[in-house]
């Protein structure tokens, strides 16, 4: 069997507009036009107020590090070739959480609490990936 | 007065376990028929008298076992169960299932109900030698590498930052494991192990080392349960049912409203509240031990120690043999199975041997109530139940 590359991400109708904003060089989420919430991952729910009237917006793309780790082992070849490599839960200032990987920054120097802003990476031919690093 | 209806209404009367570990002769489809007829002839009773089943999903199964688990299972057995039901909310589902196996035997659904839960991720990976299907969201986890280890890493972080709880802590939750395994001749690892062992094995997912993480076997388990007034007349002492709780508060970390206080304080609560007991009466615990931060967790959410100080309370031998609260006396899944998505299951088992008093030189002596806590996905789902011999009724 093949060994199984990184995983692209397959744009959706209901996630499209996030990965234009990537493109954009822009963090874009959905907010509730009811509640006035923003939510992340994009769904055609809002998950506050049970709204459906969900609009895309610019965010600040800024926000500070929840927690992380250091990963050294992965079952996927394509990332254990990469390991040690950080993962991190991200607290956007908007509101909504995203799991990222922290670059422009040893792993070893990461810290809860640290603040970020997004950066965008080519990840396969058609997809900016939302990555973060120190401020 | 609690509303629940379920205190002592129903007893555990059959519980076995397969052989667990490394066990390549049996697909994961062949130990749920194996824990079934093990767990049928500890209840001595015969399969036609089972009229309920419910199975947990196997996470290595694709086709008619992904999709129609419980009734294949039936089929497998021969048996046309009138309640039939597979589950699928990860590790915390054993637990569960027992809850609903005494809701259903109460509501008059079915009289005696057999619990089955088995899976061999260890056989499985090597017969595939594929990478696990990916659990994450595969647009918004999935492309930065996220491995289980490392979701509960973020967790263990999140716990070690806020109250101080150190990696020489998680590993006393290793240690403690080990050596209860040591002294069950089934368990996978047996080998005792140091607190260094530990801290020096390689690094998975900082803070988590290899010996932090739990294992990967193969193996299953069941359990028969039907009503107290009828569980006289099996030849084990009934282990009663006394009371659970669940609790589905997220399932991706990204909706967490905490990485460090989790579903278990919520299904803890309910649990006690329903068995009309509190944590000072408990004499054993069983914790899903997936990562050894999470039992220090999930015992300051059922109440053992203040929330923050679990560290401590792991310290020293207290969730040892012999000390005020043992956990795991099996070797829980970082030390006597961790199969798959099966795994509490084996912490009912081992709870229902201890309440027998069967458990040899593990035994806790005079062990009347048990607590399990099961958990699955990450950290997300939960289900705590409560189990007692006949005085505490």
């Amino acid at each position: 069997m093949d060994a199984p590359g990184k995983l692209i991400p397959v744009p959706t109708q209901e996630t499209a507009p996030f990965w234009e904003g990537c493109k954009a060089g822009e963090l874009r989420l959905q907010r509730c036009a009811d509640c006035g919430r923003y939510q992340f991952p994009p769904q055609s729910f809002c998950r506050s107020c049970a709204g459906g009237r969900l609009a895309w917006s610019a965010t600040s793309g800024c926000g500070k590090v929840l927690s992380y780790t250091i990963v050294y082992w992965s079952p996927n070849p394509a990332y254990a070739a990469d390991a040690p490599y950080s993962l991190a839960l991200i607290q956007l200032n908007e509101g909504p959480r995203m799991l990222t990987n922290v670059t422009g920054c040893p792993p070893r120097q990461l810290q809860i609490g640290m603040e970020v802003k997004v950066v965008f990476e080519q990840c396969g031919p058609a997809i900016m990936l939302p990555k973060f690093q120190p401020l | 007065m609690s509303r629940y209806g379920l205190r002592g209404a129903m007893a555990i009367v059959g519980a076995a376990d397969t052989k667990v570990g490394a066990v390549p002769e049996l697909t994961s489809a062949q130990l749920q028929t194996e824990a079934a007829r093990l767990a049928l002839a500890d209840a001595a009773i015969s399969k036609d008298r089972i009229d309920g089943l419910i199975t947990c999903n196997a996470s290595v199964e694709r086709g008619p076992l992904k999709t129609f688990h419980a009734e294949m299972v039936a089929e497998l057995l021969g048996i046309a169960p009138r309640f039939c039901l597979t589950g699928a909310v990860g590790g915390a589902l054993p637990v569960l299932m027992m809850e609903h196996a005494a809701a259903a035997i109460a509501a008059g659904l079915c009289h005696t109900v057999l619990l089955i839960s088995a899976d061999n991720i260890l056989s499985a990976a090597k017969r595939r030698a594929a990478v696990p299907e990916p659990w994450d969201d595969p647009q918004f986890e999935e492309p930065y590498g996220p491995t289980t280890p490392a979701m509960y890493a973020l967790i263990a972080r999140a716990h070690m930052h806020r109250f101080g709880t150190t990696s020489e802590q998680f590993a006393a939750v290793a240690v403690a494991c080990r050596r209860h395994a040591s002294m069950n001749p089934g368990a996978h690892k047996r080998e005792p192990i140091a607190l260094a062992d530990v801290l020096n094995s390689r690094m998975i997912a900082d803070p988590l080392h290899l010996l932090d993480c739990s294992l990967v076997s193969d193996g299953g388990a069941a359990i028969v349960m039907t009503a107290a007034q009828r569980a006289r007349d099996f030849p084990n002492p009934p282990v009663y049912f006394l009371g659970a709780g669940e609790a589905h508060p997220y399932l991706s970390l990204l909706h967490a409203d905490s990485l460090t206080h989790s579903g278990a304080i919520q299904s803890g609560r309910q649990a006690y509240a329903a068995a009309g007991v509190a944590p000072r009466d408990i004499d054993l615990a069983f914790v899903y031990d997936a990562f050894t931060p999470m039992a220090i967790i999930y015992l300051e959410d059922l109440g053992f120690c203040p929330k923050g100080e679990g560290g401590r309370f792991v310290e020293g031998g207290n969730i040892e043999l012999g000390g005020p609260l043992p956990i795991n006396t099996h070797g829980g899944l970082l030390s006597y199975c961790h199969a798959g998505l099966a795994n509490s299951i084996f912490h009912i088992t081992e709870a229902v041997r201890q309440l027998r008093g069967g458990c040899g030189a593990r035994q806790v002596n005079g062990a009347k109530l048990a607590i399990i806590h099961g958990q699955g996905g990450r950290a997300s789902t939960h289900g705590t139940a409560i189990l007692g011999t006949a005085e505490t009724l």
